[in-house]
């Protein structure tokens, strides 16, 4: 078995881009703060988070279309920043596609190429090679105007492949797509990057797409970067209730700690409810305000007091979310606040005879949530 | 599809009798073999043939010609610049002001613009003639060729060019190998414009022009004076004639245009 990929966690790795203490001011605005991330080869990087964060303006960056106002942006450890767009080994799709209109399908995806004084022959066969890879080759003499929005799409991908960047940028390539088409170009994309072996970074407000496509994910809020880890440690190791609230679905609880040793912390989260006991490597100072992230998937709901919980707090049901495989219980606890619990439907929905109003426990085992202390 | 009453039928019939009666009539009139202009005397193409054997007709018609080729193209190119720096430039002090001051002469009064001009030309000393009825027409097809051109330039997708510099154009290159073609419909639409505007043109080449240039438009204002021959009738059917062409591409241009507005 060959080892992992994560060249992000091996200190002998050398980055291909490395953003260093980039700020982005327009006017007083700072789009961007002195933000450093280091993206390696092969990576499928993707920048989340809510609109306005700066992620666009990151790219631009990356492409070459904005300057930092602070900071600099290495590819292979050259300093990027007097390199034009045009010289750059970056590539970008547009959010808009970007396809020029008075050109077919072929001659947009040759377009780059023309541009490099590649030998036409040689323009020939990677045009077609690459049609055949995004599956275009029936399309090739119509005009943009004459295609659907997925077949723009691969063509807006087509073109900038095919001159073969070090580093792809997409800017929420797939956001005009319906769901079922998103997916499978989220396959074809991995697909791709798997056979070509370039660098992706892609923009998305999708965090379902962002855990499906990439190594891994930085998470941006309001210029900087609120985390960056694999998809899976981002949903499991969230490292504050901004991206805990940001991937997926999470249950927070305000609470004050008041014991911590070397196995755990217990946090005082309710008058008149024994403290919640919570498994974490980082001792959290006593006495300061705590916060339990907890995800709907690892917390049960059951009619009667648990036997042998670690953690169980009585409530009524609120509401009810049934997602088809799955339900989500809202429960309000007893001061108001609500925990959510999520139960697979795989026995029939209403097995347990679980409704609305009734009263109910909610219970976790103490490794089942993350202590954030941001 | 709604039906096509008799209502409409007959205000459709109406009002285009009333644009098109005057000029059906004259064109008809110009086949008339009688010299009197309002009796009918027979059909025949005689005042055509007369119009070609008459130098100052034709000495007119090359001024003309040439004022209007010369006039649309510099104004198709300036106007397009002036549009591209409007519509690209971004927010700059005044740029509403700039773009109000491009659009001004479009509702300015003719006689204005024309005197305005001439008073100009007589300032700087410059001889009136056949280049300062072309300068006069450049002016105020440039206004025309630059609303045609931002019009579609306002449309255009600014990502287009940075996606050419992405794929290794310098914005130079960018402009020439993907603003200008996306664009070319628009521009000869403008130029087509410019070009009948300048030959329809009365007012502005009577205020601007000197001894030995005269236009087809003034040299039929000056005999119509005298008199209606059927000679201008023959003349002006030939004009209409080409006015009706340069019409009919331009918006045939514009409807290409509106084709590729939305790729
Ligand atoms: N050219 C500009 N001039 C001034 N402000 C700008 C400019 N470009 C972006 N901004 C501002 O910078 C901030 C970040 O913009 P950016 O486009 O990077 O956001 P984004 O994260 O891509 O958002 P979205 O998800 O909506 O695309 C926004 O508040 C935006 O208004
Ligand atoms: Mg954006």
């Amino acid at each position: 078995m060959t080892a992992p990929f994560a060249p992000w966690a091996d200190p002998a790795a050398s980055p291909l881009i490395e953003i260093r203490d980039v700020t982005k001011r327009f006017g007083a605005f700072e789009a961007v703060k002195s933000l450093s991330l280091n993206i390696y080869e092969r990576e499928f990087f993707a920048i989340l988070g809510p609109s306005g964060c700066g992620k666009t303006t990151l790219m631009r960056m990356l492409a070459g279309f904005e300057t930092p106002s602070e900071g600099a942006i290495l590819l292979d450890g050259e300093d990027l920043s007097p390199v034009p767009p045009a010289k750059r080994p970056v590539n970008m799709m547009f959010q808009s596609y970007a396809l020029f209109p008075h050109l077919t399908v072929e001659k947009n995806i040759a377009f780059g190429l023309k541009r490099e004084g590649t030998p036409s022959g040689e323009i020939a066969e990677r045009v077609t090679d690459i049609m055949r890879l995004v599956q275009l080759t029936d399309f090739a003499r119509r005009k943009p105007d004459q295609l659907s929005g997925g077949q723009r799409q691969r063509v807006a991908l087509a073109r900038a492949l095919v001159k073969r960047p070090r580093l792809l940028l997409l800017d929420e390539p797939l956001g005009a797509l319906d769901k079922k088409l998103r997916q499978e170009t989220q396959f074809e994309l991995m697909n791709i990057q798997e056979t070509l072996g370039t660098t992706f970074v892609i923009v998305t407000h999708d965090q379902e797409e962002a855990m499906t496509v990439s190594s891994r994910i930085a998470v941006m809020r309001a210029g900087e970067l609120a985390q960056v880890a694999t998809p899976a440690d981002l949903y499991e190791r969230p490292e504050s209730r901004f991206v805990a609230d940001f991937i997926g679905e999470v249950t927070i609880l305000e609470g004050r700690v008041s014991g911590a040793d070397a196995v755990g912390a217990t946090l005082s989260a309710m008058e008149g409810a024994p403290d919640l006991r919570v498994a974490t490597d980082t001792l959290p100072p006593l006495g300061e305000t705590a916060w339990l992230a907890l995800r709907p998937e690892t917390v049960t709901i059951t009619p009667d007091r648990p036997e042998g919980a670690d953690n169980a707090l009585p409530g009524t049901v609120l509401d009810i979310a049934y997602l088809g495989n799955l339900s989500t219980y809202h429960v309000a606890l007893a001061d108001g606040r609500v925990v959510k619990a999520q139960e697979s439907n795989r026995f029939g929905a209403n097995r347990r005879g679980i409704t609305w109003e009734d009263a109910v426990w909610v219970s976790w085992e103490e490794d089942a949530g993350v202590l954030l202390q941001a | 599809m709604r039906r096509f009453s008799w209502f409409n039928a007959t205000s459709l019939a109406l009002g285009l009798a009333f644009l098109y009666l005057p000029i059906l009539i004259l064109v008809v009139y110009s086949f008339n073999e009688s010299r009197l202009v309002t009796v009918w005397g027979g059909f025949s193409t005689k005042w055509y043939g007369e119009l070609f054997r008459n130098e100052q007709f034709l000495e007119a018609a090359w001024v003309t010609l040439r004022v209007a080729l010369v006039s649309a193209t510099v104004a198709t190119v300036l106007g397009t610049l002036a549009a591209y720096a409007l519509v690209r430039a971004g927010r700059f002090r005044g740029r509403t002001l700039f773009s109000g001051m491009i659009y001004a002469p479009l509702v300015m009064p003719e006689v204005i613009t024309g005197l305005s001009l001439l008073l100009l030309f007589i300032s700087i000393g410059m001889d009136r003639g056949i280049v300062t009825i072309t300068l006069a027409h450049i002016t105020f097809g440039m206004c025309f060729a630059s609303v045609v051109v931002s019009s579609r330039l306002v449309a255009f997708d600014a990502s287009l060019e940075e996606a050419a510099c992405d794929l290794g154009c310098t914005p130079v290159q960018a402009f020439f190998s993907v603003t200008l073609p996306v664009i070319t419909p628009a521009i000869v639409a403008a130029w087509l414009l410019a070009f009948t505007l300048s030959l329809d043109d009365l007012v502005i080449a009577s205020f601007t022009s000197g001894p030995g240039a005269t236009t087809l438009p003034m040299k039929i204002y000056s005999q119509v004076r005298l008199g209606v021959t059927p000679e201008i009738n023959a003349l002006s059917t030939l004009l209409i004639g080409v006015v009706a062409l340069g019409v009919v591409a331009a918006s045939l241009a514009g409807k290409r245009m509106e084709g590729r507005a939305d790729p």
